[in-house]
């Protein structure tokens, strides 16, 4: 019995964005690892493309070695093992907006062709249809990191034309504008680089619009039309992500998310 | 010789926080107040003012038992898990309009922040400074949602900051490993910005897991970050941060968080989840007892304990 996929190990497509995502940091040094997805995908990469990359918690952790996938961006495990624990205001003030961060790994709830982010409401702040967390350190990390990476599940929903609420600010309305008022006010990080989602991997072209650079296996350009809510501008030569190796999936399946929590 | 501050939870809730008080119970993820926070339901304090980087759990169930007027915060949700059912409740009209306490109690008033805000807020207050400056904010919606959030030029000429005001709590509640009797608090693992919170209140209680010597204390002083001398009242209280965890004693009862998103999901549910675990109990000791021996071994860590440093003897 064969497949067209024989010899490949099937993989969800939440499995496929998450390997994506940890490809992206090879090479990098000082990862800010935001809630969520970013989480999974960055502890894979310190296991897999970046074994030297320092892991920065905004609870006050430079240079965690989790032994197990923290449950949060404060579990003890983060701890235990780290190069530095210290106060908030000190990662913040001295690490964060200091400039020692090269990556800042960020989720969204919505997400525009600027990489403009959205995580505080869903409909008008004063009343909103959805409360969403709000900031937490996002919106500092999306300035002072020197580039800053999304990983985020994509529909009309949540790669839309216009955001409901600018947590945190990406291109602002283009390159232009963004290289300016970056320049004014001193910020260190220069914007979002990547964008990864569960169809795709995006990169921003010369005039801070997000271009489709690769597909995962399986999507179709058809698929990320129909999850964008604006029309997509796709590279001349569109790769197809190379899937998931065995080593990759049983890293996520037996030690990061046994439970699925993640990838279901 | 110094005199003991510590008291019973009862008593250090019943003295120390008042109705209209603004409180902070700090904790970033770790050492959450709980048994505090627990203490202030059953004592139906009300009309609070709430600050909290992390509204966690215990600010959905503070706010459900109609403590709170008002919350000041950061990031809101169940750390891993989720979101908060009861303050989402007393947010989003649609969902108060559909009944329960959300229904009942009035609109929660917000005033929002991002961390490093937040932050800066407590550092402000502690230092006793007008405002503290930071270069989050431009070109975010945060300035319009909350106006107290300023654009300020340097008196440098190099440009424009944001400014926050400081906060300085009437209460602040910091749950720590260990104290002495005066109030002298050592911390390890995350710190969050419990200092900080601490430094800026007017009044402030600290519960421990547990109470030692003040030759503990000074045995190894670069780990006190609270000083005895800004501390109003000790509360001895071994489990008090369930569920959320203390480090190197309990691990975060992670089913707890789990349990909890459903639960708060049914104002019908948290409403009897209070009654049960919170005024139907006299205080944390019973909280642990009905908790049962199984599961607080289940949360115990294994070892990894410190080199010691050497002081010196300097005479």
């Amino acid at each position: 019995m064969t497949s067209p996929d024989a010899g490949a190990a099937a993989f969800s497509k939440s499995e496929m964005m998450i390997v994506a995502a940890s490809r992206e940091l090879a090479g990098q040094r000082v990862c800010f690892v935001g809630v969520g997805l970013p989480n999974i995908a960055v502890n894979l990469a310190q296991r897999t493309v970046a074994p030297e990359i320092e892991l920065v918690y905004e609870s006050g952790v430079f240079g965690a070695k989790p032994a197990r996938l923290p449950l949060s961006i404060g579990d003890p495990t983060i701890v235990t093992g780290a190069t530095s624990v210290t106060s908030m205001f000190e990662l913040f003030s001295f690490y964060l907006q200091g400039g020692l961060i090269d990556v800042g790994f960020l989720g969204a709830a919505q997400i525009d062709r600027f990489g403009n982010i959205n995580t505080t409401v869903i409909g008008e702040y004063a009343d909103p249809t959805t409360r969403l967390p709000g900031s937490g350190g996002a919106c500092e990390i999306a300035i002072n990191a020197r580039q800053v990476f999304v990983i985020m599940r994509q529909s009309k929903r949540s790669f839309v034309d216009t955001i409901d609420f600018r947590t945190s600010a990406g291109n602002l309305g283009g390159a232009e504008q963004s290289e300016r008022i970056r320049r004014e006010q001193g910020w260190i990080g220069r914007g979002p680089s990547v964008v990864v989602t569960d169809l795709g991997i995006w990169h921003f072209d010369d005039d801070g619009e997000m271009r489709l650079d690769s597909l995962h296996p399986g999507a179709t350009l058809d698929d990320v039309r129909a999850a964008t809510a604006w029309e997509i501008r796709v590279a001349d030569r569109l790769a197809e992500t190379p899937a998931p190796t065995a080593e990759e999936l049983d890293l996520i399946r037996s030690e990061l998310d046994p439970g699925g929590a993640y990838t279901r | 010789m110094s005199t003991s501050k510590v008291a019973s939870m009862h008593d250090a809730v019943a003295d120390v926080v008042r109705d209209g008080d603004t409180v902070a119970i700090e904790g970033f993820t770790h050492l959450i107040g709980f048994s505090a926070g627990h203490e202030i339901i059953r004592q139906r304090k009300r009309d609070l003012t709430l600050a909290r980087m992390t509204p966690d759990l215990i600010y959905d169930q503070m706010i459900a038992a109609g403590c709170a007027r008002k919350l000041i915060f950061s990031w809101l949700g169940n750390p891993g898990v989720g979101g908060l059912g009861a303050i989402r409740r007393r947010i989003e009209p649609a969902t108060s309009a559909a009944g329960g306490a959300g229904g009942l109690l009035p609109r929660l008033e917000i005033e929002e922040y991002s961390h490093f805000g937040m932050v800066g807020r407590y550092t402000a207050g502690a230092a006793n400074l007008p405002f503290y400056p930071l270069r989050s904010y431009f070109e975010t919606d945060l300035p319009k949602a909350n106006p107290l959030i300023r654009e300020i030029e340097s008196p440098y000429g190099d440009g424009k900051v944001y400014a926050v005001p400081p906060l300085k709590p009437d209460v602040s509640i910091i749950h720590a490993q260990r104290a002495d009797a005066a109030g002298n608090t050592q911390v390890w693992g995350l710190l969050g910005c419990q200092k900080e919170a601490a430094f800026a209140a007017e009044r402030v209680i600290v519960v421990v897991e547990e109470l030692v010597d003040e030759s503990v204390v000074r045995a190894d002083p670069n780990r006190t970050i609270i000083p005895g001398l800004i501390v109003d009242a000790v509360v001895v209280e071994p489990f008090g941060a369930h569920p959320s965890y203390v480090q190197g004693t309990y691990d975060r009862d992670n089913r707890f968080y789990l349990d909890w998103d459903a639960i708060t999901r049914d104002e019908e549910a948290l409403q009897a989840w209070l009654g049960e675990w919170v005024y139907g109990l006299d205080g944390r000791a019973e909280y642990v007892e009905k908790l049962g021996p199984e599961r607080i071994a289940s949360l115990k860590p294994g070892s990894a304990p410190s080199g010691s440093v050497d002081y010196g003897e300097y005479r």
